[in-house]
């Protein structure tokens, strides 16, 4: 596996009964990058994620993160072997705070036996100290200093987001990967967010692997761009590579013909600025 | 228009209620339950108690104080109207052939002693102006009407369980005095009914003024609080069986043995969300293990004493515990429940084959089970082993208590959110919930083994699923995930119906129409469990000052 690369999947396929989620999905994602997927509904972008993170088990086709192969693995596996994500619709544990949302992102880092909780050894105690210390940090760092306590459903939509973040955070993992950090989000929520990520990235020392619905967020912050449509890689690139692209224009498009110059200008608006400098 | 359409249908249903509570025999037998004695019987309340209801909920949205006022009034009439018509047709019509609490003795008591007729309009009356008190107190100010509630139910309390605590009062001087003013040998006199109307009223109204002062406690106070009615609690149920005797000896005990298993039930459905039907299989695991290796009979294996045996109950239950959890690790929510209702079944019914009857004693049981010794004292009668209960509660309780604030347990209440997230955050799903079958087994057995030790002997009859419906419906009633509601579900549901022998046959008729209720208006349960502060309070123990807060 060249060094350079953090995941790497191989001819990645995912059916659900008739239907290809993915078809021989190659993906490489390069350490340190923001790396972008993006495509149309139904594209097949979360189910990239379900195969990593081996929520869902891949039908066929290899997963390798830092040179060891992860498909097959639980998901648990994969979290200790330090991959972490967020979810499309926000899966928070509700009923819980969001300091102990974090906590419980701790889990991995955590060294302590239940027996020793039971008897509350000094070993249990320096850890659990630890661990709170780690948890109002990163509660800092996310925004939410002073809102730990509160259970995680009364959080308003965007401490939602960026609690899910800092939780996937928790886990120390080498790749996060986030999937529609900004959807839902007026624009300006949206740009609060975007800066959050680079921010992400620049103290944690991270690879991002992201799915995005909003071009301009993913043409102004990406590294790379995998374009998918139903279930296939159609382009791959710099974001100014993807943005000129017959194909990718048409998969948004729909049209297979040549699309009518204003659709195609319309097209092209959507997927980018850059574009229209060409 | 509309509030009094819906005034008249709220008294239709309480009405009907009523209805229901008299042909089912539950009014007649509160009769013989005297409060005041001589002039109120429970039967008596629970009728106000309707009224007073139907008037209240009758009033709820109708706007103006008149509109309120009317709409009780109408309510309380029409469910009068309901009960003064069941009343008249017991009369006329012979229903007991198909309904054999429709006595004359319940007519006599819907008739307040009079003839049908004046005794139809009576009810009316009394429908009419028990709605309308209702109503007003639902518009009086907010610590009046505690405070006339806390009265009433204080009179209540002391005139129901007069027995039991007159038993407590067996004394010279000056608690001899105040039984005396209080009580006859039948029950509450009117003098004492007033005076505790008036204490219990009184102490209301003065603790709402003083909190209402502008003083939101702080979390140390509320704490300190919380602590000492703790304290209150437990030398409560330290002194009960002494003042009070054998039987609230074995009350206690059994409310004891049935927070053991809520604690460890707590474990498995409040915190990890484990939803557990099977439950009384690891109680009745630790009663056989605690059986059969004490029992001097032939069938008793080493014949070790209760000591001894304990341990290696409590372990062989957590063993049981493992073995349960494996096959249905896989199966969640709905489907986990029926899948443990099996398990427990079969359990079960092996203690009860032929195939297991030689080891374990078929239908027989075992027999002849030492009482444990400390020393040369024998914890031999159920208030001694009440204690032993007690201690053990207490110890079962501190587990989990620290459990629930550890690494572990907040991996369990991740799990009872959303397990694959749990998963995806490194959380291992075989691991946690083994170990929650295994410690949630551990206390039940604990359970089992004193439940053992105190009958001397053990029957597969008595491991039904009925138990594991019990303690499922205690954590509800107390709060899924909470301790103090654990302890506050058993005495409410296992306590109470003890107390109220009487009512025995009705017990589930309660237990429903309690779990009803508080789906329907506490779902959270009468002590809910609460959200812990973290971020303003160290983690226990810690050492540092929150000075290491700052991002780095
Ligand atoms: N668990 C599942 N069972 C059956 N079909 C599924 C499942 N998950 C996804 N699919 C199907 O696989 C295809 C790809 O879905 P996926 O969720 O990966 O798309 P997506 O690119 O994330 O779309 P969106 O932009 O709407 O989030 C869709 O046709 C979807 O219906
Ligand atoms: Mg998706």
């Amino acid at each position: 596996m060249a060094e350079a690369s953090l995941l790497l999947c191989r001819r990645l396929t995912r059916r659900f009964g008739g239907i290809a989620a993915l078809t021989d999905l190659d993906l490489e994602v390069a350490a340190g990058a923001i790396h972008s997927i993006i495509g149309p509904n139904g594209a097949g972008k979360t189910t990239v994620f379900n195969c990593i993170t081996q929520n869902l088990s891949p039908t066929s086709g290899e997963v390798w993160f830092r040179s060891e192969r992860i498909d097959g693995l639980t998901p648990d596996r994969v979290a200790a072997a330090g991959i972490s994500r967020t979810y499309q619709n926000i899966r928070l544990f509700r009923n819980i705070t969001a300091i102990e949302n974090l906590l419980v992102g701790m889990h991995l880092h955590v060294h302590s036996h239940w027996w020793g909780a039971v008897l509350g050894t000094p070993h249990t105690r320096r850890e659990e100290a630890r661990a709170h210390a780690e948890a109002l940090k990163l509660l800092h760092f996310i925004d939410l200093a002073g809102r730990g306590d509160l259970l995680a459903r009364n959080l308003a939509y965007g401490e939602q987001r960026r609690l899910e973040i800092g939780r996937a955070l928790a886990t120390r993992p080498k790749l996060l990967l986030l999937d529609e950090p900004t959807a839902g989000m007026n624009p300006h929520e949206t740009s609060r967010m975007m800066a959050f990520i680079q921010r992400v990235r620049a103290e944690f020392d991270i690879t991002i692997l992201l799915i995005e619905h909003q071009m301009r967020v993913v043409m102004g912050m990406s590294d790379r761009v995998t374009v998918l449509d139903h279930g296939a890689k159609i382009a791959e690139g710099t974001p100014a590579e993807v943005q000129g692209d017959p194909a990718v224009i048409e998969a948004y498009l729909g049209v297979k013909s040549a699309a009518p110059a204003a659709a195609r200008d319309h097209a092209a608006s959507l997927l980018g600025a850059a574009a229209s400098e060409r | 228009m509309k509030t009094l359409t819906k005034a008249a249908t709220t008294g239709l249903l309480f009405g009907v209620g009523g209805v229901y509570l008299a042909l089912v025999g539950l009014l007649e037998m509160m009769q013989a339950r005297p409060i005041v004695f001589g002039a109120v019987n429970l039967g008596q309340a629970v009728l106000a108690l309707l009224a007073l209801a139907c008037g209240v909920v009758a009033a709820r949205d109708a706007g103006p104080a008149f509109a309120r006022a009317g709409a009780g009034l109408l309510g309380g009439l029409v469910a009068g109207a309901l009960m003064a018509l069941l009343q008249v047709i017991v009369a006329t019509v012979p229903l007991q052939g198909m309904f054999i609490a429709a006595s004359p003795a319940l007519r006599n008591m819907l008739a307040f002693g009079f003839a049908p007729g004046p005794g139809a309009l009576a009810m009316l009356l009394g429908g009419g102006i028990g709605g309308l008190a209702g109503a007003v107190l639902a518009v009086t100010l907010p610590s009046l009407r505690r405070a006339i509630v806390a009265g009433a139910a204080a009179v209540v309390i002391a005139g129901v369980f007069q027995e039991l605590i007159q038993l407590m009062m067996q004394y010279e001087g000056i608690i001899g005095w105040i039984r005396d003013f209080v009580y006859t040998w039948q029950g509450l006199r009117p003098q004492g009914a007033v005076a505790i109307f008036v204490i219990a009223g009184g102490t209301s109204l003065v603790l709402s003024h003083r909190s209402s002062a502008d003083h939101v406690p702080s979390p140390d106070e509320r704490r300190r609080r919380r602590f000492i009615s703790a304290g209150v609690a437990l030398l409560v149920l330290v002194l009960m069986p002494l003042l009070a005797g054998a039987y609230i000896g074995e009350v206690l005990m059994l409310v004891g043995l049935y927070i053991l298993m809520g604690m460890g039930l707590n474990l498995e459905v409040g915190l990890a969300g484990l939803l557990d039907l099977g439950f009384v299989a690891f109680f009745a695991v630790g009663a056989y293990t605690t059986a059969l290796l004490t029992s001097g009979s032939s069938i008793g294996l080493l014949h070790l004493s209760y000591w001894e045996a304990m341990p290696i109950a409590v372990l062989i239950s957590i063993l049981g515990g493992v073995l349960f959890g494996l096959p249905v690790l896989g199966v969640r929510g709905d489907y986990l429940a029926v899948a443990t209702l099996g398990l427990g079944e079969i359990v079960r019914i092996v203690v009860l084959s032929d195939f297991a009857a030689p080891l374990l004693g078929g239908p027989q049981g075992v027999l002849d089970i030492p009482k444990p010794s400390i020393g040369s004292f024998e914890l031999g009668s159920p208030v001694k082993l009440f204690y032993l209960t007690l201690v053990c509660a207490g110890v079962a309780a501190f587990i989990a208590w620290r459990l629930e604030n550890s690494r572990l347990g907040r991996a369990w209440e991740a799990l009872r959110d959303d397990e694959d997230v749990a998963q995806a955050l490194g959380v291992n799903l075989i691991r946690s919930k083994l170990l929650a079958y295994g410690l949630g087994a551990a206390f039940a057995g604990l359970g089992g083994s004193i439940f053992a030790t105190m009958l001397g002997s053990v029957y597969p009859s008595s491991f039904q699923l009925l138990i594991s419906i019990n303690v499922l419906a205690l954590i509800i009633v107390g709060g899924m995930g909470s301790l103090p509601g654990v302890v506050l579900g058993a005495i409410a549901l296992i306590g109470l119906p003890e107390l109220l022998r009487e009512f025995g046959e009705y017990r589930y008729l309660f237990y429903g129409a309690a779990l009803i209720v508080m789906m329907r208006w506490k779902p959270e349960g009468l002590w809910p469990s609460e959200v812990r502060s973290r971020e303003l309070h160290a983690a226990a123990g810690e050492a540092e000052p929150v000075a290491a807060m700052e991002p780095g």
